[in-house]
């Protein structure tokens, strides 16, 4: 591709979206079967799919804290998730955002509760457009909540970026590409908290509110898709033995 | 208390069930690990995906899924994992793995003349009670007490962990029913094993299909009534 493409035209978005709309969400819990708890997230084209593992011993020994649970996260992309094979190893970015999603979601867990047990998850993104480290928190929160494990809120994550000057939702991987900034923040719903907040890029500090608003905005959108998904959950389980 | 959602509503992590009107503002949580709830700023929040139960002035919530966490006098069916010099370890499906010591099953134990594995070989199931739990070490089994010790006969069937109160039923309503339709021993273990001990083959069918009902329908009203119409068509005017 050579030079910039544009991104905003007739006050719409490179695929068709307005400013502050959404790309489609779809939302899955209990998917995977030898997980304790699993969820498939898609905001779009990005495809996120998170298991839970425990709490369970930890593995080796000396990892275990005497006080709370440890928590495990491998954020990973599948090799085939991007436009060019992506190494499976995992590099210095996927290592960073695992760590990003792991703080973020230490501070919603009730970890004291496990003392020296261990509680893994596993976030593979399937499939790459934009906004997969905020894909794969939304995963991660609803597979815990699949799997049972205490915590005091979900938690929902969005990315607001600036393309062409002017502020967007859910940003997708063009937009991230050749926009001017990528703001992306995982929200607790319910309580509002904010647990995890990065910016790439240059915003004003008016702007910056503004986007702030705007993720809030996305976050109880995509929340409201959370709670059908969990609900439609309970339903199967009514279901099952009719 | 002002309770928000409806009795036996399904909530979510962070769902606002009922405000305080008195007590203390503060900002620390306060947690109620054995009902899922926590209280933050006089209101009640649940902590996991799971049922809400009301009654007067009570408030709980019953996971959909859960793991076993182990509690001081709670019978358990363990599974023998591994054996050292002097101990057994044993899976009781927790977090945490189990102890159980040579001294506890063999009178005068001494671990230069017993070798374990002449009494417990691994994958030998065995119904013990938790002795000793207190979080910073592994809880402590024994087998002494009545009916304890090493499972022989009969059929273990593994239920969710989150269902063993459902199965009991209020004041042992449920466990009552299915023990007095089938005349079998029946067995709870609080880490979601039952141990059914009965006759003949048929009974058996019926029971593990009984109690499969049980933990699909758990959340369900009037369930008892549905169970003993399911165990009559079966098996008959009792037993």
């Amino acid at each position: 591709m050579s030079g910039k493409p544009v991104l905003i035209r007739d006050g719409l978005r490179i695929d068709g979206r307005k400013p502050e709309e959404l790309r489609p969400v779809r939302i899955a819990l209990g998917v995977l079967k030898n997980a304790n708890g699993s969820a498939l997230v898609e905001y779009g084209n990005t495809k996120a799919l998170a298991a839970v593992y425990g709490p369970r011993e930890a593995l080796p020994k000396h990892i275990s804290l005497p006080d709370r649970a440890i928590l495990r996260v491998r954020y990973h992309m599948a090799p085939f998730s991007t436009t060019e094979r992506k190494s499976p190893a995992p590099s210095r970015r996927e290592i960073e955002l695992s760590k990003v999603i792991r703080e973020a979601l230490e501070s919603v867990v009730f970890t004291s509760q496990f003392p020296r047990a261990s509680i893994d998850v596993f976030i593979e993104i399937l499939q790459a457009d934009g906004g997969t480290r905020t894909t794969g928190l939304t995963a991660a929160s609803l597979a815990l909540a699949d799997a049972g494990i205490p915590m005091r809120d979900l938690v929902i994550g969005v990315a607001v970026g600036k393309v062409d000057g002017v502020l967007v939702l859910d940003i997708n991987e063009l937009e991230d590409e050749y926009g001017e900034a990528d703001l992306p923040v995982g929200i607790m719903p319910n309580t509002g908290e904010i647990v995890l907040l990065q910016l790439n890029g240059v915003l004003t500090s008016g702007e910056f509110k503004q986007a702030l608003d705007m993720a809030y905005k996305g976050v109880e959108q995509i929340y409201k898709t959370a709670k059908e998904a969990m609900y439609r959950k309970y339903y199967k389980m009514f279901e099952e033995v009719r | 208390m002002k309770v928000l959602v409806a009795d036996r509503q399904l909530v979510r992590p962070g769902d606002c069930l009922a405000i305080l009107e008195e007590g203390i503002i503060s900002n620390e949580i306060k947690r109620y690990p054995d009902k899922h709830i926590y209280v933050l700023d006089n209101k009640v929040y649940s902590d996991v995906l799971g049922i809400v139960y009301i009654e007067d002035k009570d408030i709980n919530v019953v996971p959909l899924e859960s793991v076993y966490y182990p509690r001081k006098d709670d019978t358990v069916i363990g599974i023998v994992d591994s054996i050292g010099v002097t101990s057994w370890s044993i899976d009781i499906r927790a977090p945490y793995k189990a102890i159980l010591p040579g001294s506890d099953v063999i009178e005068g134990f001494n671990p230069i003349t017993h070798n374990l594995r002449n009494y417990l070989d691994t994958g030998d199931l065995i119904l013990a009670k938790i002795a000793i739990f207190d979080r910073t070490r592994d809880p402590m089994l024994t087998t002494k007490g009545k009916g304890l010790g090493k499972i022989l006969e009969g059929v273990v069937v593994e239920i969710k962990p989150s269902k063993v109160a459902r199965l009991v039923g209020k004041k042992g309503s449920m466990y009552n029913l299915l023990s007095s339709k089938s005349g079998c021993d029946i067995t709870i273990a609080q880490n979601g094993y039952v141990w059914l001990k009965c006759k003949d083959e048929y009974v058996t069918k019926v029971l593990i299909e009984a109690i499969r009902l049980i933990e699909l329908k758990a959340h369900i009203r009037g369930l008892t009534e549905e169970v003993r119409v399911f165990l009559e068509s079966k098996l008959g005017e009792g037993k």
